[in-house]
């Protein structure tokens, strides 16, 4: 304060820094591309970290209107302990997949790899990664919402993009069905906020909340905002579209969707159940635990049948998103008529450690599908005695998912299932029992695989340390997590009405 | 007497002594053999010394606590009392024995970073879950070990080692989902985790609803009975044979069964009490499942012709004892039950070292290849015999010293049927093992053993790094009987925490 | 019913059937326009918002609101259509593959249906290779 940096500034980094970059590795040459993501990184590094110096103590919620131009005309930029939470988690996340891309997609000034269909498509990851990361930032710290509505189209044309970037007809086509749910998303989302406007003339977070939104219009508008976020969140039954697009995404890509996108479209949805209309215990927080509780089921046997690697760890987001979505009943449980804080904090941490352990996943499955070119399971055969640190950061992330101790996963679980069983819900607490035995199960499964030398792949490409080492780090985050969740905990708790 | 060190942070130097050489030894190479046996002593050793400061600190009245907050209302605490230190220094013994064991026994074979890292790290797992001073901290420690003894089950890297290795997960995995569930319970409905002697629950709260805590009760013994190889989900622990001597050893002596006995004692003594336990009819049923696993594993052990197979159902049987101990009201047999943790241990570690001997220097796994092997191996078969011995309760061997115990402490307690059950079971224990005995010492030598290595050990019998541990614990095993009376014995610190109330 | 209250009903009408199209329709252009409809619809539902605050002056917030998705589905459709070209040209038709029509070579029927299929096999049409690995 008194160096008159204030949180508008590192708001404004977060936001624009990647945005600049992504117009820097536009350029596309080797150099460019670097510089870009070293920007990007950096920006939103220091952004963050500056965010955490100004933020805490007195004031829960940092507001800054932009341009000077507070609500209801203007736009204002919020922040509170959750989307300091959520900022974080797409910082680091985000820096170590920036990482492992630089790795990944090679040395692409070699001429013929350049113009080749593969290496165009990873010319454009820097780019649209960074403008992805922009519009996420962004829409962490919005306050307003058609802001988001911007903010997470812009989301899913990058992701869209990001998807499409193999060149091939599977990438292609999972890349279109994407983009068409994401698109069909966002109508429903922007009718929702028009007939808002509609009824309540202003579209600021804050101002709606102290509205009081009754009645069928704003029930209609919370329907359409809903199935258009659910949509894009692959709440089942939407689900199908994500994980051919997840699977055929180049690996950080992969990481980039799972852990980081999807976490957008959710946020959005809190936002608007919690913060603007307060919703209460019913059918209607019912009804998305049950089709969380679809998610969980139907993503865990479906990845145990699944062949190829990546497309086991896409349909295993399916069901660990179903886990955020269980935590709408279980938030509204608290006794005399409150909130359930366990809920709150155990959800989302889940959703931080989700976003951390799935990275780790994904990374380690890319360097294990670089190593021997081809992603089916039976090709990794034996490949824990030749890549051991990758083999370990995906089991590290994978255990984290399934709850077990010493992880993030694990204290996410345990905070849920105090949540359930608090208020009697044994119901919830088995099928999280449940759900973790079943993630279990395909993690496992591939380890199985991994273990197992009878059979060894013929070619073995090395891989770069670089992405050994980032997979790693990424997967010890997860579980140092498990051990200090205190801060995190008491941040978002604040963050609760 | 004073503590000679009083540094609070004790118990997390105490773990940290194995952590660190389990990290530091997946970080070095695989060829980087003298800094990884190094590393390992060197840990074995601290580990050893720091015990032996804790255990002086504790008998002069200090304390020994670390904790700090994972989340409001949930600590992570490692606490150095009486009944913990019981088993930490198990441990920590047992370890320094098994680490020259296993280097003699492994370090010429194949992944070896992998095994003593992860052998490190499974002595880490098992201290800190004898520290644990609550629920939490005990469950992320139980949970960690069975990721910790996966990679030495399945070193091997043979079709049977990983089948037995999947077994192993699927047991232990879906119980520690289901020991995870319960604990939660145990936090939502009693408002606490942390251990305490004589139990957190409320006694007039447990009279209220005896249902719902027993029921509570029976979903965290579910969680906990695997690793403590209860009848029927004991089935893991013969099929995990497979793994190298060193691994059974420890597996069996040290860390995974006795981390599940611990468990119970907890569960039973720290968490709701023995009073509340008996009350609620959980004691009763703890009682009777250890009495039937007592008699099942001695009965199975009957018809093996596998050493390791028989040692293992024999641990299956005995590992009970220490269950039926502590599921007793009267403190006497509560003191055999606990002293027997110890003593079975260091019985069994001998037993198992012994096995190994026999494997590693002439090839023999079946005791029917075991004629006269005694002639050839004596120094061996001599350790063996105690051990065996003292498994029967045959004095002065330590196991004699547990049985008495147990039997004086049922009839207190006015259940005969228990003494029943012991002598039954020593009965069927001398059934098992005086053939054993008797074809090593009194059998015809067969012409050439099943694969006696080229090594040749000048007049000694065998690898000095395999005999010697062995001859150790055998020592051990029979200085815990003769000098039972000793207030340093394990039987010493046994009372001693009974006669405190620190159970 | 007021002129406005007209507008704001045409403009749901517009949304309905725009998405409806956009699920509806299989041809990957067809879907585009049916968005850019939809898109059209809450643009209308929006601007008959604006008079509602004072009759005499329109609200200029849902009109800047309107500018940004017209820019927002300008951006979108193009990509989109792009994307729809890309299909057309690497798949051979302008549509996904679960509206394929049924004639189609094989071999890329199998390879672009294999995705569906793999899901396919996870209800029980038994599908060896699928047992083998899971």
């Amino acid at each position: 304060m008194t160096s008159g940096l204030d949180s508008i500034h590192w708001m404004t980094l977060v936001v624009l820094g990647p945005l600049v970059a992504s117009m820097v590795a536009l350029a596309g040459t080797p150099r460019t591309l670097r510089l870009g993501l070293a920007l990007g990184v950096g920006s939103v590094l220091v952004g963050v970290g500056g965010l955490w110096l100004t933020f805490g103590g007195g004031d829960p919620v940092l507001r800054n209107p932009l341009g000077g131009w507070g609500a209801p005309l203007g736009i204002d930029l919020r922040l509170d302990g959750l989307a300091l939470v959520m900022l974080t988690m797409t910082a680091l996340v985000g820096a170590a997949i920036s990482l492992y891309s630089t790795a990944y997609f090679g040395d692409i000034s070699f001429l013929p790899l350049r113009d080749s269909p593969a290496g165009r498509g990873a010319r454009f990851f820097a780019p649209l990664w960074l403008l992805l990361w922009s519009a996420l930032n962004g829409i962490y710290l919005s306050g307003d919402l058609f802001n988001l509505y911007v903010l997470i189209e812009i989301l899913g044309l990058g992701a869209a993009a990001l998807v499409t970037l193999a060149v091939t007809p599977k990438a292609t086509v999972a890349g279109m069905r994407y983009l068409l749910v994401s698109l069909v998303g966002s109508l429903a989302f922007l009718m929702g906020v028009a007939l808002l406007y509609v009824v309540a003339g202003t579209l600021s977070l804050e101002l709606l909340a102290e509205e009081g939104l009754q009645g069928p219009l704003p029930a209609a508008a919370l329907a359409l905002m809903t199935v258009g976020m659910a949509a894009k969140t692959a709440l089942f039954p939407l689900h199908a579209w994500l994980p051919p697009a997840h699977a055929a995404a180049p690996a950080p890509g992969s990481a980039v969707l799972s852990a980081l996108v999807v976490k957008g479209s959710f946020y959005i949805i809190v936002r608007l159940w919690v913060d603007v209309y307060g919703v209460g215990p019913g059918p209607a927080v019912f009804v998305l635990g049950l089709l969380g509780a679809g998610a969980i089921l139907w993503g865990s046997i479906l990845a145990l049948r699944q062949r190829s690697l990546k497309r086991l760890v896409a349909y295993s987001t399916v069901a660990q998103l179903g886990y955020l979505f269980v935590m709408f009943p279980l938030l509204v449980s608290g006794d005399g008529g409150g909130w359930n804080v366990d809920a709150w904090t155990g959800g989302f941490y889940h959703a931080l450690s989700h976003g951390v352990a799935k990275a780790a996943m994904f990374l380690a499955a890319g360097s294990m599908s670089y190593a021997v070119a081809r992603d089916d399971l039976s090709a990794i055969s034996g490949i824990a005695h030749r890549l051991p640190m990758t083999f370990l950061a995906f089991g590290l992330g994978g255990l984290s998912l399934a709850g077990i101790p010493p992880s993030g996963g694990f204290v996410a679980k345990w905070l849920l299932l105090r949540a359930a069983l608090a208020d009697g819900g044994w119901g919830w607490a088995l099928l999280l029992t449940l759900g973790g035995l079943l993630t279990l199960a395909y993690v496992l499964m591939v380890l199985r695989y991994a273990i197992d030398r009878t059979d060894p792949p013929t070619t073995f490409r090395p891989v770069p340390r670089r992405m050994e080492w980032t997979a790693m780090g990424l997967a010890l985050l997860s579980v140092l997590l498990g051990f200090r969740a205190v801060e995190i905990t008491e941040l978002l708790a604040g963050a609760l009405p | 007497m004073t503590p000679l060190v009083a540094w609070e942070a004790l118990p997390l130097a105490v773990v940290l002594s194995s952590l660190v050489p389990g990290i530091g030894i997946m970080l070095l190479g695989e060829e980087a053999q003298r800094a990884r046996i190094t590393l390992n002593l060197l840990g074995a050793v601290a580990k050893v010394v720091l015990v032996g400061f804790m255990l002086q600190g504790v008998g002069a009245g200090a304390s020994y606590a670390w904790r700090f907050t994972v989340l409001p209302g949930l600590e992570f605490s490692l606490v150095g009392d009486a009944l913990a230190l019981l088993f930490v220094t198990l441990s920590a013994v047992l370890w320094l024995v098994t680490t020259v064991y296993a280097i003699g026994y492994l370090e010429g074979g194949e992944n070896r970073r992998r095994f003593f890292s992860f052998f490190s790290l499974c002595v880490t797992a098992t201290t800190g879950l004898a520290m644990a001073g609550d629920l939490f901290t005990f469950v992320l420690f139980y949970e960690a070990l069975t990721w910790a003894t996966y990679p030495l089950v399945v070193h091997r890297g043979t079709p049977e080692a990983i089948q037995a290795g999947r077994r192993y997960l699927v047991y232990t995995l879906v119980s520690g989902t289901v020991l995870v569930l319960g604990a939660v319970w145990f936090q939502v409905e009693t408002g606490g985790v942390a251990f305490q002697p004589g139990g957190v629950v409320d006694p007039e709260a447990a009279a209220a609803q005896p249902g719902r805590y027993l029921a509570l009760f029976l979903v965290l013994l579910a969680g906990a009975s695997v690793k403590a190889a209860l009848f029927p989900v004991h089935g893991w622990l013969p099929v995990a044979m497979v793994a190298p001597a060193p691994v059974s050893a420890l597996l069996h002596a040290v860390a995974v069964v006795k981390a599940g006995a611990f468990a119970l004692i907890r569960l039973l003594h720290s968490l709701f009490g023995i009073e509340v336990a008996s009350d609620i009819g959980a004691a009763g049923i703890v009682a009777v499942l250890a009495a039937v696993t007592i008699l099942y594993g001695s009965i199975r052990a009957l018809n093996q012709d596998d050493l390791k197979r028989l040692l293992a159902f024999s641990t299956v049987s005995q590992l009970s004892y220490v269950a039926l101990g502590v599921a007793l009201l009267t403190p006497t047999a509560q003191i055999g039950g606990l002293v027997h943790l110890v003593h079975q241990g260091i019985m069994k570690i001998t037993l198992f070292f012994c096995a190994g001997l026999l494997a590693h220097t002439l090839g023999v796994k079946k005791i029917s290849q075991m004629g006269g092997v005694a002639r050839r191996m004596p120094l061996t078969m001599m350790a063996f015999t105690v051990a065996a011995l003292g498994m029967i309760g045959i004095p002065p061997v330590a196991g004699f010293l547990s049985k008495w115990y147990l039997g004086v402490g049922a009839m207190e307690a006015g259940m005969p049927w228990v003494v029943g059950v012991l002598l039954a079971s020593s009965l069927l224990n001398a059934a098992y093992f005086l053939p054993v005995i008797r074809t090593a010492y009194l059998d015809a030598t067969p012409d050439r053993w099943p694969s006696e290595g080229d090594a040749r050990f000048g007049r000694i019998e065998a690898d000095v790094r395999l005999l010697v541990p062995a001859l150790v614990v055998a020592l051990l095993a029979l200085a815990s009987g003769v000098f039972g009376g000793s207030p340093w014995s394990p039987l010493g610190w046994t009372e001693l925490i009974v006669g405190r109330g620190d159970l | 019913m007021t002129p406005l209250d007209l507008y704001t009903l045409a403009g749901v009408i517009l949304f309905a059937a725009g998405i409806h199209a956009a699920l509806a329709r299989a041809h990957l252009v067809w879907k585009v326009l049916g968005l850019n409809v939809a898109g059209g619809g809450i643009f209308l539902v929006l601007l008959a918002a604006s008079p509602r605050v004072d009759p005499a002056v329109a609200d200029p917030v849902p009109q800047a609101m309107v500018l940004t998705g017209i820019v927002v589905a300008v951006a979108a459709s193009a990509l989109a259509l792009g994307l729809a070209l890309r299909v057309a040209v690497r798949t051979g038709q302008p549509f996904l593959p679960e509206d394929l029509p049924a004639d189609l070579p094989e071999d890329l029927l199998e390879d672009l249906a294999g995705d569906a299929a793999a899901d396919a096999a996870a209800n029980g049409a038994g599908d060896a290779a699928g047992d083998a690995a899971g």
